[in-house]
């Protein structure tokens, strides 16, 4: 492998190994948060073990995210020296004020975990509120980078890549920033809400005493509502994210439907794969018409193909798919919540019977699922910016750092994940085998 | 006073800021690890100041790098460059290190395990950290067209490194102990408070000899440096009288009671003397990120971006405050919190 596919390996690696951590630290916060406000308002005891035991399960991932954030941090002056360089002089300003958000969320996490019991109720209520907080902005003032790496503003650059005129405002406001960082932070809760559900869901599947029954019935109607809720809203900031794509980023619009002509009443490719020979979608279903609906709300909109670009600057093929595996996902987790909703509402509630395996068995798998959808969007948005690091103004290759000692740091960081993530499962399973739901249920009512 | 001034002024604050706080960090660890069930608590006390307040030191870290990148850019390209490998190894520990932290909080049984890690990499972080001091010397890296490449071979083989490395160490373990010190005496708990000061007295003129040998062994490619510090001796002598106030005050008596000593006292001298040789060695260090290759005047960022980050500072730490007094006031200060047995 030559030393920018092995950066950009490298570095992929890092960033998915994190984005699992980042996103739950993200969605579990504000199940937190609801669980206090529900307990705090019903009185309801169970909210509060739920919180509770929520807590536990987000301190353990923090104490992934939090190294694996400081890596991929710093990595990223390690492995893209030449795209810190001009980042470092356009677009700083949110990775600095991320900083603060870290700072916030890491204070009061602390206060939260390690002086609990020394705190009054409303003070726990607010320590977690500005955790959630912390996290949210962390991931939104992050995203931003990102999506000025999509669609770059707020400065000029010369020929000889002589940075100048910057704005640093402009550059972090820049046209795909609201959209996809909304984007970015509406999937995570999404994210956190159908982990929960997930446990809930397994909790479900084996026979347990009633008063337990109940209590992780509860976990999963509060969960699928917040899931609902979340998948809603994503699919809607999803679909306005791919209108910016048309407006400024054609090239990966293109390639993410496989379209190669240019064409008013262009169709859209669902499924099936691009086919390099060819230069076509393989074995996809077409709507006709709805790709230029998609792109701008109306059927005559003019959507752009492949060929309208050199192409030395098409993105991968493979994208198509990418693409279409987070959109199927998402659209999947939506009509899942939605019908695990409608029946609870209809049999489970007003009939008390209890959740079908089949159903409980999908929505074992809807926390992952998400997880996998977030994955495969993070790959899509940076592999289609591809040749890209910053969009038509840095390529990746001179991005990419000239050292050729990353083999051997890309096996131990792949060994530190690895590690990592056995660690993490088994501290989970042994903390809450030994501190079964059953036992915080005795211990309040003692 | 120029931007770039100003810029570098703030970048030594942080960096200041961060090697004392990452020294009693990375120090708690050590002395957690030494003094493990020993009968003073004394491990215990480290580690219970260390529980709640690494991640704050974690993030602090990162705020370093951030504030490099956009201060300095081109530094940044460089540094980025050639501290590859060296920084890795720094993630590599501080992830295993972080990770056991939280975990051993969690599960009881990887708590011995935990000690030993955060122990070890307590030693090992910090020794990593300050070598980039030497490099930013002068002397070991390659230009080689527009490629730069650090000489690992030929830092190895130098004696500065590892006279910096032992100023380090020895600089992290007297500032450790006399934290901890303090730490224990507010916790009331007298026996840890000895032993600590007793390791602050062994400590204290190691860290002057250290500093001594490095300045006397220093690579022939950082000869421009001592020259600079001669020009700025003022700020060495004052910092020497500094330590000598700490060290004697080890020694007062406490205020109206009996006992030995004002460790908080002691702890802010000695802040104080490793501000003032800060404040030279940074004078010194002028106009140069990296000697001879890269000055403060051409890493320097956009001037705009300056602005609008210097700004968000100012925005951001008076938000921010209001939540570190309340941390110092709950971990630092809560007689419930620190005189727990």
């Amino acid at each position: 492998m030559d030393t920018v596919v092995l950066a950009r390996a490298f570095f992929g690696t890092s960033l998915g190994f994190h984005i699992i951590f980042a996103t739950l630290g993200v969605g579990l916060p504000l199940m937190i948060v609801i669980a206090e406000i529900i307990h705090q308002v019903k009185g309801d005891n169970d909210y509060a073990i739920m919180a509770k035991r929520w807590t536990k399960a987000f301190a353990v991932l923090l104490g992934v995210a939090i190294p694996s954030g400081t890596i991929v941090g710093v990595q990223l002056s390690l492995l893209w020296p030449g795209f810190m360089e001009i980042v470092g002089k356009v677009i700083s300003l949110p990775f600095q004020i991320e900083i603060f958000a870290f700072f916030l969320e890491a204070l009061f996490m602390s206060i939260y975990v390690y002086a609990a019991d020394r705190l009054p109720r409303y003070f726990r209520l607010i320590s977690v509120f500005f955790v959630a907080l912390g996290a949210v902005a962390s991931a939104i003032l992050i995203s931003a980078v990102n999506t000025w790496m999509n669609t770059p503003d707020g400065f000029k650059i010369k020929p000889d890549g002589t940075i100048y005129d910057v704005s640093p405002w402009d550059a972090f406001f820049n046209p795909s920033f609201l959209s996809s960082s909304f984007h970015v932070a509406i999937t995570a809760y999404m994210t956190g809400a159908f982990a929960v559900a997930s446990v809930a869901a397994f909790k479900l599947l084996k026979k347990r005493p009633e008063r337990e029954r109940a209590y992780h019935l509860k976990g999963l109607f509060m969960s699928l509502t917040v899931a609902l809720l979340m998948s809603f809203v994503s699919a809607v900031s999803g679909h306005h994210s791919a209108q910016i794509l048309h407006q400024h980023s054609p090239e990966k619009l293109a390639a993410a439907e496989g379209l190669f002509e240019t064409q008013r009443y262009a169709p859209l490719a669902i499924g099936g794969y691009t086919d390099p020979k060819t230069e076509e979608v393989k074995y996809g279903i077409e709507i006709p018409w709805a790709l230029s609906w998609l792109a701008a709300g109306k059927f005559d909109t003019e959507v752009k193909g492949l060929y309208e670009f050199p192409r030395e600057t098409w993105p991968p093929f493979y994208v198509h798919t990418l693409f279409n595996l987070m959109v199927g996902i998402g659209t999947l987790l939506l009509g899942l919540a939605a019908v695990a909703l409608a029946y609870w509402w209809f049999f489970v509630k007003r009939r008390g019977k209890p959740f079908p395996k089949w159903l409980l068995w999908s929505l074992v798998l809807s926390g992952p699922l998400s997880m996998l959808g977030i994955e495969f969007g993070w790959v899509f948005s940076c592999s289609g910016r591809q040749p890209w690091t910053i969009y038509r103004v840095q390529t990746t290759a001179e991005a990419a750092t000239k050292n050729e000692d990353l083999g051997v740091l890309f096996l131990l960081f792949l060994g530190l994940y690895a590690l990592l993530s056995v660690l993490t499962v088994l501290i989970l399973t042994a903390y809450f085998k030994r501190n079964p739901v059953s036992k915080d249920m005795e211990k309040l009512q003692s | 006073m120029s931007e770039e001034v100003l810029a570098i002024l703030m970048m030594w604050t942080f960096i200041f800021i961060y090697s004392i706080f990452g020294s009693i960090d990375f120090g708690a660890g050590f002395w957690a690890m030494i003094y493990n069930n020993h009968k003073t608590m004394a491990g215990r006390i480290a580690n219970r100041f260390l529980s709640p307040t690494w991640e704050i030191t974690n993030t602090f870290l990162v705020l370093l790098v951030v504030a490099f990148v956009g201060f300095f850019p081109k530094g940044a390209y460089t540094l980025g460059t050639v501290m590859l490998v060296p920084v890795s190894l720094i993630l590599f520990l501080l992830a295993i290190r972080s990770a056991f932290m939280v975990f051993s909080y969690s599960v009881q049984g990887y708590r011995r395990t935990m000690f030993i890690i955060s122990g070890i990499s307590g030693l090992l972080i910090p020794s990593l950290l300050i070598a980039v001091l030497p490099i930013s010397q002068g002397g070991f890296i390659a230009v080689d067209g527009d490629t730069q490449s650090l000489l690992l071979s030929k830092l190895l083989t130098s004696p500065t490194l590892y006279l910096y490395v032992l100023f380090g160490l020895t600089s992290e373990l007297y500032l450790s102990s006399l934290f901890l010190a303090d730490y224990a005496r507010v916790s009331k708990k007298e026996d840890a408070y000895r032993l600590y000061r007793s390791n602050a007295i062994l400590l204290g003129p190691l860290t002057l000899l250290a500093a001594l040998f490095t300045l006397l062994f220093i690579t022939p490619e950082s000869r421009w440096l001592i020259d600079n510090l001669m020009d700025h001796k003022i700020w060495f002598i004052l910092s020497l009288i500094a330590f000598l106030i700490a060290y004697a005050s080890l020694w007062w008596p406490k205020q109206n009671r009996p006992g030995i000593g004002r460790p908080r006292l002691t702890l802010l001298a000695t802040v104080l003397q490793y501000g003032l040789a800060s404040v030279g060695y940074g004078l010194a260090h002028l106009p140069y990120i990296v000697y001879p290759d890269l000055t403060i005047y051409e890493a320097f960022t956009a001037p705009e971006t300056f602005y609008s980050l210097m700004i968000m500072y100012i925005v951001g730490l008076a938000i921010l405050a209001p939540g570190f007094y309340i941390f110092w006031r709950l971990f630092l200060k809560d007689k419930r919190y620190l005189q727990q047995e």
